[in-house]
């Protein structure tokens, strides 16, 4: 009988942990549709959504373009000295730019302005709910979903596709300058190999992880900050873990989102 | 009496492990400023939360015109929510917004106006409250009293028809807090709003309360006229009333209107039992909210507070000078029969000018201030109660004079 306990308990845990993280997850997807609808009723928000653009996508242009060179440039040491055993370095082009725009472009965009954006939109609409001010907007009959949230979800909707293409044609130069600039691949057989290896296809595919990964990170941090009031902790603790939720939340979700996605797209 | 506008009906409410509302049932008229009192963290806000529909209860249930809340549909509610405004305890202003965009944000986005209106409507509240020279600054860039300001500014530029206020006047300076408490009674008369006023203000918010509620136990412990709970023999009430009670009053610095009332008490007894005489003088500023609606309400609570330090001032140590009402103060003078007292008011007006009253650095063009008096000489058989309201009816102008 004893034994019996001892397997029940962490059974039941994991049956409770399971069906609040699907209750939870379900949840999220209402926010963001509820969100999503709010954009469109007329006077669409233009200067909000504006200001979130200039937030979200214009001030992490800096930080995805440092990202993309970097990474572009790691992908062409690295991709050089593995094909240089093979004396195929020529192919250089098409392996630096598949896998930033397959892959890695949408993901690391992603990371990026979860870490630049996503955490200051859960911080931000966290203080909101623990000052009043959200429950101020719903006295004022200010729909604070339509006020907050729909703005955002607009905004990274549109930003993180440009943001994507951005880091891939970064990256692209950054595994230029390593591979050819340095280590001294043919530059027109570089560019030759990436146009001819990129498909319409791989950049679709690239942009709609990218909108997927959108749609991840504005929910889930929007939705953290939003409900901090209903956490165990409060006030300021409430809202450093809002925070912190939301980030580990997103790029764990951004994770799992991509294996899928890809598994679909291939 | 009128029906209630908004009533509470055995209102539960539990908030994790605390149960706040413990059966509340609690009417709200229309047209009336009702004050909310109790002990900090008894549930007054939560109270509050309840009318607007911030919180629903547990049990129990919230009815406007006789309607409940949790029954109306989501286009009704809306249309209701509309109808009120809410000046939250700790202000909940937008602090990415400036001073102006806080106070116009309920016009712009529910579009119920040009913008030249809301322009237009902003700026006569920033004036109406002294808030005009900050417009453009930040929430955090403020004090607290001005914060306070905006938070009110911006509750009442939708002309509600029912406004809550949720201490409106907590971390205030007294000027500033009489002159929210006469902004608010002003605005109540020229409106004709309801009002509910949470609030630890005693006695000054009996002064603007035509209703007050005793919270206590997460149960209504008290609900009646000011008069009524100053006379109310419950211990609880009575406790908590005296315990917030000073024996002076904030804004005027003389006598409270308890210390007055005793005061009166015992020259009655001295009158009765030792026949000795005394009058007194009821002095009323009769166009305050003249000099609010040309100055502000700041200008006219310092203009009472300096009329007060002027009446003081020319009354000897045994006389006893209180604060009796909104923008009424009382003399009791002992020792003293009708012609007597008509001296004292003769030698008031005599003195008595515009310097003394309002500030010389300010702007006082187009400012009048009109004072009234009514002298009672107290007989042995006369109540106390008949003599104050004689009194109030006898007030003759006494004094005017124009800027």
């Amino acid at each position: 009988m004893e034994l019996f306990v001892a397997f029940k308990s962490p059974l039941i845990s994991l049956g409770r942990y399971t069906i609040d993280t699907v209750k939870d997850m379900g949840r999220i997807a209402l926010f963001f549709a509820k969100g999503f609808v709010l954009i469109f009723p007329r006077p669409v928000q233009f200067n909000k959504i504006l200001q979130q653009i200039y937030f979200i996508g214009m001030k992490s242009i800096f930080v995805v373009c440092l990202t993309g060179a970097f990474t572009g440039m790691v992908l062409g040491l690295q991709g050089y000295y593995l094909l240089v055993k093979y004396g195929s370095t020529g192919v250089l082009g098409s392996a630096v730019a598949l896998s930033l725009i397959r892959e890695m472009g949408p993901v690391l965009t992603a990371v990026m302005v979860i870490a630049r954006g996503g955490s200051a939109m859960a911080a931000e609409i966290g203080i909101m709910r623990i000052s009043e001010q959200i429950d101020a907007l719903e006295t004022m009959d200010i729909d604070p979903l339509r006020f907050l949230v729909s703005p955002r979800i607009a905004a990274a909707l549109i930003s993180f596709p440009l943001l994507t293409a951005l880091f891939d044609v970064v990256g692209i130069l950054g595994g230029y300058l390593t591979g050819s600039v340095l280590l001294g691949v043919n530059p027109e057989l570089y560019f030759s190999r990436v146009e001819s290896s990129v498909a319409l296809m791989d950049v679709a595919g690239g942009f709609i992880k990218s909108i997927v990964f959108a749609v991840i990170v504005v929910s889930i941090c929007c939705f953290q900050g939003y409900f901090t009031h209903t956490r165990t902790e409060f006030g300021a603790k409430g809202v450093s873990m809002s925070t912190t939720s939301a980030v580990v939340l997103s790029c764990v979700m951004i994770l799992v989102a991509d294996y899928v996605l890809t598994s679909f797209l291939l | 009496m009128a029906p209630a506008l908004i009533e509470l009906k055995d209102t539960v409410k539990w908030l994790g492990p605390n149960k706040v509302l413990d059966g509340v049932n609690l009417r709200i008229y229309r047209g009336q400023i009702t004050s909310i009192i109790g002990q900090s963290g008894v549930g007054k806000s939560v109270l509050l939360k309840h009318i607007i529909g911030l919180l629903e209860p547990d049990s129990g249930q919230v009815l406007f015109e006789g309607k409940a809340l949790a029954a109306m549909k989501k286009i009704e509610r809306k249309a209701l929510k509309r109808k009120f405004s809410y000046v939250f305890q700790d202000t909940a202003l937008f602090d990415f917004l400036t001073v102006f965009e806080n106070v116009a944000l309920p016009l712009t986005e529910n579009s119920v106006c040009s913008e030249t209106e809301v322009n237009q409507r902003v700026r006569g509240k920033l004036h109406q409250l002294d808030l005009h020279k900050i417009d453009n600054q930040y929430p955090s860039q403020l004090s607290g009293g001005m914060k306070k300001r905006v938070a009110l500014a911006r509750a009442l530029v939708t002309d509600p028809e029912i406004v809550l206020f949720d201490e409106p006047t907590t971390g205030l300076d007294p000027i500033r807090k009489t002159a929210v408490h006469s902004m608010i009674s002003d605005y109540q008369k020229r409106l004709g709003f309801t009002s509910i006023i949470v609030s630890h203000e005693i006695p000054d918010v009996f002064f603007i309360s035509q209703r007050v509620a005793m919270i206590d136990g997460g149960r209504i412990r008290f609900e009646g006229t000011p008069e009524e709970i100053q006379q109310s023999a419950d211990p609880v009430v009575r406790s908590f009333i005296q315990g917030l009670e000073s024996p002076h009053d904030e804004l005027t610095g003389i006598a409270s209107q308890s210390l007055g009332q005793k005061r009166l008490a015992r020259e009655m007894f001295r009158l009765q039992r030792h026949a000795r005489p005394f009058s007194i003088v009821l002095l009323s500023v009769e166009n305050l909210e003249d000099v609010d609606r040309i100055a502000g309400h700041v200008a006219s609570q310092t203009a009472l507070k300096n009329f007060a330090t002027f009446v003081k001032n020319n009354t000897y140590l045994t006389d006893t000078c209180f604060r009796y009402d909104m923008n009424k103060l009382m003399v009791v003078l002992p020792d003293t029969d009708a012609d007597q007292a008509d001296m004292f008011c003769k030698k008031l007006s005599r003195n008595l000018n515009t310097d003394a009253i309002f500030d010389p650095s300010e702007d006082r063009k187009g400012l009048c201030f009109a004072l009234s008096a009514g002298i009672a000489q107290a007989q042995e058989d006369s109540r106390i109660d008949a003599m104050l309201s004689g009194v109030e009816k006898r007030q003759n102008i006494f004094y005017e004079c124009r800027i």
